[in-house]
C-alpha cells in the first residue's frame, strides 16, 4: 500500500527542503547526460580534458558537456560527485524501499495494469513504446534544462518562473494525452 | 567526503520516499494525467506547498542559505521541452527520475525508458551546438526569474511590490489547500 497523501506529501516535501537546506535542490536527468558522458569518455578519452581555460578546469570537444565553464566536463571526468551519487543513491533506495513493502508481481514488472487493460499484455509492445517515451523525456527534459524534480518540484518549491513554464507544458500534453491514450483504463 | 555522505542519505531517502507515494508506479503517474486518480497529485502539490512555505519562512528568519537557492534560467525551450516530457510522461508514467527509480524497484518498462532515456540525452548533447543556435535557449522575462524579489539574491522578480519570501510562503500555502481539496480516488486495486 502506499501512503496517504498527507504523509507522502510530507515526507516529499521535507526530502527536498532537507536537500536545499543541505545542499543544492534535488535534480535528476543531468545525470543522463553525465552517465552518457562517462560511457562516450570510455569509448573516446579525449572527449573530456584537463584544462587551464575553463572555470571547471576541464573541457570537452562536445559542445553541451563543455557549456557553463566545463562543468559537466568535469562531473564526468570525476563521477563521484554529489549529484551523480545522489542518482544511484535515489535508485538504491527505491530499490531497497520495494523489497521491504514484498516486491513487485512478475505481472507488473512488465507493465503497469493500466497499460495492460487498455493495449494488452504483448511486453514489446509496452517496451518498445517506453523506449521511444524515455529518448523524448530525456530530449524534452535536457532541452527544458530539467525534469519534474528539478524544474516542478524544486523550481516551483523556489518560485522559479521556469517551473511554472515547465510544469505548464508538461500538463498541457500530459493531461489530454493520457485522457485520449488511457479511456478505458480510466473507466475502471 | 561529507558532501559524498550527504549524497548517500538525501538520495537514498527521496528513492525510498519516491517508491513509498506511489511514484515508481507508473499507473498512479497515468491515473493522475487522465483523472481517474488524483492521490499522486495531491501529494505532489502538497510536497510543493510543505516544501515552498518552509523554505521561505526558514530564508525569512535566516535558518536556511540563501545562497543554497538554485533558479533556473527561463526559455522558449523550457515550454518546448516541457511538451516534449509531458508526452513520454503520459505514454510510459515515467519521468527522468522515477524512470530510474521504478527501474530499480525491478520494473522491466522501466529499465527499456532509462535506455531510451540515456539515447535522448545523448541525442540532445550531440545536437545542443545547433539547438542553441536557434535561439530557443535565449533568455526570456529576464532569465532566472522568480516570482517577487528574493533578499540575498540578485534573481529579477515579476512583482517588485511585495517580498518574495511572504509570496513564497503565500503560493506554498495555496498548494497546500488545492492539494486539501482536490478529491481523491480510492484505488479500487492494488496496484503496486
Amino acid at each position: 500500500m502506499i501512503l496517504s497523501y498527507k504523509i507522502g506529501g510530507l515526507l516529499l516535501g521535507l526530502v527536498f527542503i532537507a536537500a536545499v537546506v543541505l545542499v543544492k535542490p534535488i535534480g535528476v536527468s543531468t545525470q543522463f547526460v553525465i552517465f552518457d558522458g562517462i560511457i562516450w569518455d570510455v569509448f573516446q578519452t579525449d572527449v573530456v580534458v584537463s584544462s587551464a581555460d575553463t572555470k571547471s578546469g576541464y573541457a570537452s570537444s562536445n559542445a553541451y558537456l563543455n557549456k557553463s565553464g566545463g562543468s559537466y566536463a568535469k562531473s564526468v571526468a570525476n563521477p563521484i560527485n554529489y549529484s551523480f551519487v545522489f542518482v544511484l543513491a535515489m535508485m538504491v533506495g527505491a530499490a531497497v524501499s520495494a523489497f521491504l513493502r514484498g516486491g513487485l508481481s512478475r505481472t507488473e514488472k512488465t507493465m503497469p495494469m493500466v497499460w495492460r487493460s487498455r493495449f494488452g499484455d504483448d511486453p514489446w509492445k509496452r517496451y518498445v513504446t517506453t523506449f521511444v517515451a524515455g529518448f523524448v523525456v530525456l530530449f524534452g527534459a535536457r532541452l527544458a534544462g530539467g525534469c519534474t524534480s528539478g524544474h516542478m518540484m524544486s523550481g516551483m518549491m523556489q518560485t522559479a518562473l521556469s517551473g511554472y513554464i515547465f510544469t505548464a507544458g508538461v500538463f498541457a500534453i500530459g493531461i489530454p494525452l493520457a485522457i485520449i491514450l488511457f479511456r478505458e483504463g480510466a473507466s475502471q | 567526503m561529507t558532501i559524498i555522505i550527504l549524497a548517500i542519505v538525501l538520495g537514498f531517502a527521496f528513492g525510498f520516499v519516491l517508491d513509498r507515494v506511489g511514484a515508481t508506479n507508473p499507473g498512479y503517474i497515468i491515473r493522475m494525467l487522465n483523472f481517474s486518480n488524483l492521490h499522486l497529485m495531491k501529494t505532489i502539490l502538497l510536497a510543493i506547498g510543505i516544501g515552498s512555505s518552509v523554505l521561505f519562512a526558514g530564508l525569512l528568519v535566516g535558518l536556511i542559505d540563501v545562497g543554497h537557492l538554485s533558479v533556473k534560467s527561463a526559455y522558449a525551450g523550457v515550454f518546448v521541452g516541457g511538451l516534449l516530457l509531458g508526452a513520454g510522461f503520459a505514454v510510459s508514467g515515467f519521468c527522468p527520475g522515477t524512470g530510474l527509480a521504478a527501474a530499480a524497484t525491478g520494473r522491466k518498462d522501466a529499465m527499456v525508458f532509462v535506455l531510451g532515456g540515456l539515447l535522448g540525452a545523448a541525442a540532445y548533447m550531440v545536437s545542443y551546438a545547433w539547438v542553441s543556435s536557434t535561439g530557443i535557449l535565449d533568455d526570456i522575462a529576464g532569465g532566472k526569474t522568480t516570482l517577487g524579489i528574493i533578499s540575498g539574491t540578485d534573481y529579477p522578480a515579476l512583482i517588485d511590490a511585495i517580498p518574495g519570501e511572504w509570496l513564497g510562503i503565500a503560493v506554498g500555502m495555496t498548494f497546500i489547500v488545492i492539494a486539501m481539496v482536490l478529491p481523491s480516488r480510492t484505488a479500487t486495486e492494488d496496484l503496486r
